[in-house]
């Protein structure tokens, strides 16, 4: 199986990288058109600012790539705000694959959320085998509501969308690489996804 | 719910841990990576790693440990020690490094804590402060506590957190070593204040320590070392102690 993690000069791609060779696969990073499109599975990571994440996937084209691939796509933190409408951070259009925005924490609750928080109403074949209120490792400021593409959800001041899915894409607002076995359970289960 | 967390710290000298460790299971003592294995096994919720070697090599070692690290546990890891310029920190964030712990260097150049923000995220920039009080203020310490600054712990937690930490580790330095619990009323008072995650350090000795620091600290995360390393405190056991507070953790 072929392995894409997209690289576009943001984030921490290196545990990805390393939790999918945990889990006995390889995984390359790139950012070249043919390559990505060519992989049997796509993961879109980002840690970051939302703003400055957007112009450079603009720079790169991927922008206009993303959307339009058809193999499973997992966006991870940054990465699944990114597929959204928009987001608040930096005011940024986001790649509009999942039909809401990304908004901030209010300062009612310590911003970032930092730290393991439950997910529960698990919804797709992402979550198999997982147990609903496992612990996952969640660090960020903006939240993306509880929607119609919401596939698990977690509360920090309102219940949100930690997880979503649209068709062959998939976000979680968690560090499925970050959250011990279960965590590793879930990156396990995305990379197993029939097509 | 948002779980209270629990760091055991790791000090890194030339690759190696140092001071007493006492894990009986352990082939090698001085190996961090088969320590930091053992410690998210036993349910530790993120790890800390300090470095306080002085070599030339330092940072390669370094980026070899963070390597090494995070490519053996599924848990979030910090890295501090000598940490002074974007570029070091881009370093070990590419090796697999979470976030980084910055003390010194941003007291001398607080610019810093507002370009690593930028960069990459107020997510993975921990502002470490080591504090103790004198004449009643508590005054911000360098050199773990040996140099004092002009800067009052309050004034300057308020200003790293405008500048865009996204973390503050608080050492009190009056409490460190001391096993006498944690620094409380300042940690309550810091929590307050400011409106990221705090880290208490600094005094743990017994699992009411730890309680107080959540139920009267007020603090998001502990951190602790020697409880730990010379396993008088079992992670497992101190979690299962927290819950029966009504602490919310991960178990």
């Amino acid at each position: 199986m072929k392995i894409v993690i997209i690289n576009y000069g943001v984030g921490n791609i290196q545990s990805i990288k390393f939790a999918i060779e945990r889990l006995g696969f390889e995984a390359v990073l790139s950012n070249d058109w043919k390559e990505i499109k060519a992989a049997d599975r796509v993961i879109f990571p980002g840690v970051g600012e939302a703003s400055f994440a957007m112009e450079m996937l603009i720079d790169s084209g991927l922008d206009v790539l993303i959307p339009t691939l058809k193999q499973p796509v997992l966006g991870i933190c940054l990465g699944m705000q990114l597929m959204c409408n928009k987001s608040e951070e930096g005011n940024t259009t986001g790649l509009g694959i999942f039909d809401v925005d990304a908004i901030k924490f209010t300062p009612k609750v310590k911003v970032p959320q930092m730290g393991w928080n439950q997910i529960y109403n698990l919804k797709s074949l992402l979550f198999k085998g997982i147990n609903e209120n496992e612990y996952m490792y969640l660090v960020h400021s903006f939240y993306v509501p509880n929607c119609l593409e919401a596939i698990a959800t977690t509360n920090y001041e309102v219940e949100y969308a930690s997880a979503l899915q649209k068709n062959n894409f998939y976000g979680t607002q968690f560090h499925p690489e970050k959250s011990g076995d279960v965590g590793e359970q879930i990156l396990g289960n995305f990379l197993k996804l029939k097509d | 719910m948002l779980t209270k967390r629990i760091i055991p710290c790791l000090d890194i000298k030339n690759g190696r841990t140092v001071k007493g460790v006492n894990f009986v299971d352990l082939r090698d003592a001085g190996d961090p990576v088969e320590l930091a294995k053992i410690y998210s096994d036993e349910g530790a919720d993120e790890l800390v790693f300090l470095d306080i070697s002085a070599t030339e090599e330092r940072r390669k070692t370094l980026v070899e440990l963070v390597r090494k690290v995070a490519s053996t546990i599924n848990i979030p890891f910090t890295v501090g020690g000598g940490i002074s310029s974007v570029l070091d920190v881009e370093i070990l964030l590419q090796n697999g490094a979470d976030k980084v712990s910055i003390n010194s260097s941003a007291v001398k150049n607080p610019q810093l804590i507002n370009d690593l923000a930028q960069k990459f995220g107020s997510q993975c920039v921990v502002v470490a402060i080591d504090a103790k009080q004198i004449d009643g203020e508590w005054i911000v310490h360098l050199m773990g506590g040996k140099i004092p600054t002009e800067l009052n712990l309050f004034d300057w937690a308020k200003e790293v957190e405008q500048r865009g930490a996204g973390e503050i580790l608080f050492t009190s330095m009056d409490n460190d070593g001391t096993k006498n619990g944690f620094a409380n009323e300042a940690l309550a008072k810091l929590s307050k204040l400011v409106n990221i995650p705090i880290i208490a350090s600094g005094g743990a000795g017994n699992i009411q320590h730890f309680v107080d620091s959540f139920l009267v600290g007020k603090a998001d995360a502990a951190l602790a070392a020697s409880v730990f390393h010379f396993k008088e405190i079992k992670i497992k056991t101190l979690k299962t102690a927290l819950k029966s507070n009504n602490i919310e953790v991960r178990i």
